[in-house]
């Protein structure tokens, strides 16, 4: 059915619906008609160009003599570098004028006529219709998909269970040693009964205080802390994982205040430890508000309450904030009073 | 003829934009201008002082604090608060509230660094609190900047930001910027904690270690930002955002004005 003619370009004024350009009023522009217009616009865009040029020896001055330390204020955008300021301004204008001069030659100068750019259909002819369904025909005979039901079968059974090696193997993300099971090292952090709790300054290397004190956190008092043995093992193991999975923080709150707790007596007088990693995807977590005794996660704004039983009062979090037993030692340092009772951060394949 | 030309051009898209500006410009110069107060340290007081400041508390502060600092309804007991409390609180003009809302704004102090000393010496004697840092307390001139930011980073980021630029907390409630704190100013933060913020006592957070946090907010005060707009330092999201939209609102209006067919 299909002829050469089918390639030929339509006229667009037979085309249904579209608009006949003819039918558009021409209207001159002012340059059109008015010669000092005209004059006027050819100096406009001249000066853009000569005004681009000055940008450019600006743009030298300002890199030769502007010191590359020194600063200057510039209201809203306050203290900033000048000789940045100055090259990045000079360079923007000197080409910023040579576009819009372009452009403002274009739209007041070059000639004001409208034309019609015609082109092709899109849609194939039937002819190549044709051929690609008789290709595909041929494909289908010649390889005998249709004929042998059990190859056909047994292809889609394999590339359906081609993706689960990649889903297993997400299963050891976590770097686990021969023999041990990643749910098992998920669950447990370095928190041992009796093992003193000290404050995290941060020190990857040396020695952290002795411990913390009762008496040392006031009401309405934050510690970020870790347990004192921290630096050994992280040592022993080279990684940091012990001590991102045993970082917790201490509050202490008025023990009237104290509406619940994961444990009975896992307070010492109103002090109380929570792991400080969101157990939504892990962040580290210390938006401690004293008054309203909510944490807050910066990342997706899940909040838990910590006179509460850190449980979730606001946002994805599905589970709260395990809670860390503590008691005092025999020279009155704070310590755990054993590891987590729960695993700490976010949720994982046994955990469910 | 100008009143003329201005009248007949106040209705241009560009004079919407070039009042914005101003506007911003204006806004943004009274407030630096503003914030730039300096409360002073004061001396623990003398008997005068704190008659003194008795009086100026209760024409000020007693109808939310009581009568004997004892607390109301409206406002929380100020006994055992110490003078660095009243120092911070009111010298930053956060107190006296000028609005119940989330949490008190500072805005220019309502009283003068005299009456502040008189009011923080008065509380006081109320019952034993934090005192105002003493100046060698907050010299943070041989301080460790790089353990600074560490400490920094560890306690302050998670709510002001690591850059110091303050973020949002829970129900309208905030951490400001540290931009214009004085060393005084954050000393007695940590100290007393203001509003929701949690206390950093000097025994699990030493002076040392408070001077460096100090020394480290000074060096983020002094950076001055090169390229111009900072965005928050909050990094290259909100500069993406930005980019997204300021820039390519530009780069439409741009589009639109080469598409339009002169006159």
């Amino acid at each position: 059915m299909s002829t050469d003619k089918d390639l030929l370009p339509v006229d667009p004024h037979d085309e249904p619906g579209h608009l006949p350009i003819a039918d558009i009023p021409h209207t001159p522009r002012v340059t059109d008609t008015d010669p000092k217009a005209a004059r006027r616009a050819e100096r406009q865009v001249a000066s853009m160009f000569l005004l681009s040029m000055v940008f450019v020896v600006l743009f030298v001055v300002a890199f030769v003599t502007i010191d590359k330390s020194a600063v200057v204020y510039i209201p809203v955008l306050g203290v900033v570098g000048a000789s940045q300021i100055a090259l990045g301004f000079t360079f923007g204008m000197a080409i910023l004028l040579i576009g819009t001069g372009a452009i403002q030659w274009a739209k007041k100068l070059m000639p004001d006529v409208e034309v019609v750019q015609e082109r092709h259909s899109l849609a194939s002819t039937p002819k190549e219709d044709e051929a690609a369904k008789d290709n595909y025909d041929r494909g289908k005979e010649e390889s005998g998909f249709a004929r042998y039901t059990i190859i056909r079968r047994t292809l889609i059974g394999a590339l359906a269970l081609f993706p689960i090696p990649l889903v297993i193997m997400l299963r050891d993300l976590w770097q686990t040693p021969p023999g041990e099971n990643p749910a098992e090292i998920l669950s447990t952090t370095a928190w041992r009964d009796g093992l003193r709790i000290v404050p995290d300054t941060g020190e990857t290397t040396g020695e952290f205080l002795k411990g913390i004190r009762p008496e040392d956190i006031p009401v309405g008092g934050l510690v970020s802390a870790l347990p004192v043995n921290i630096m050994e093992i992280q040592k022993a193991e080279h990684n940091l994982n012990a001590r991102g999975k045993a970082a917790i923080i201490l509050v202490r709150m008025d023990p009237g205040e104290i509406r619940s707790q994961q444990g009975e007596g896992w307070d010492y007088q109103g002090i109380l430890a929570y792991s400080k990693i969101c157990t939504h995807v892990g962040c580290p977590i210390a938006l401690y508000e004293h008054r309203t005794h909510h944490l807050l996660c910066p990342c997706h704004q899940s909040t838990f309450d910590l006179a509460d039983s850190g449980d979730v009062i606001f946002g994805p979090a599905a589970r709260r904030m395990p809670q860390l037993p503590i008691g005092v030692d025999e020279e009155g340092f704070l310590v755990a009073k054993s590891d987590f009772q729960q695993p700490v951060g976010p949720s994982f394949w046994e955990r469910g | 003829m100008t009143v003329k030309f201005l009248a007949a051009r106040r209705r241009n898209p560009a004079v919407a934009i070039a009042l914005l500006l101003l506007a911003l410009v204006v806004v943004g110069g009274a407030y630096s201008l503003a914030s730039n107060a300096q409360p002073a340290v004061a001396a623990m007081g003398s008997q005068t002082q704190v008659e003194e400041g008795k009086k100026l508390y209760l024409e000020g502060c007693s109808s939310c604090h009581g009568l004997n600092a004892q607390g109301t309804k409206y406002g929380p007991t100020l006994i055992g608060v110490g003078a660095a409390s009243v120092h911070f609180q009111v010298g930053t003009g956060r107190m006296p509230l000028a609005a119940p809302g989330a949490q008190a704004v500072a805005k220019p102090p309502a009283y003068n660094e005299d009456e502040v000393a008189k009011m923080a010496a008065y509380v006081a004697t109320l019952a034993p609190g934090p005192a105002i840092p003493s100046a060698e307390q907050v010299d943070y001139a041989d301080a460790d900047v790089a353990k600074g930011g560490v400490l920094f980073r560890i306690n302050c980021a998670q709510c002001h930001q690591a850059a110091g630029q303050g973020g949002a907390l829970t129900q309208g409630k905030y951490a400001p910027s540290l931009m214009n704190a004085t060393p005084t100013e954050i000393y007695e933060a940590m100290l007393t904690g203001p509003q929701n913020m949690p206390v950093f006592s000097d025994e699990t957070l030493p002076v040392e270690e408070k001077k460096a946090i100090i020394a480290y907010v000074n060096e983020l005060q002094q950076a001055p930002s090169p390229g111009g707009l900072a965005l928050g330092r909050l990094g290259p999201v909100v500069e993406g955002l930005f980019l997204w939209t300021a820039v390519f609102a530009a780069l439409i209006a741009a589009a639109v004005w080469i598409g339009i067919k002169a006159r």
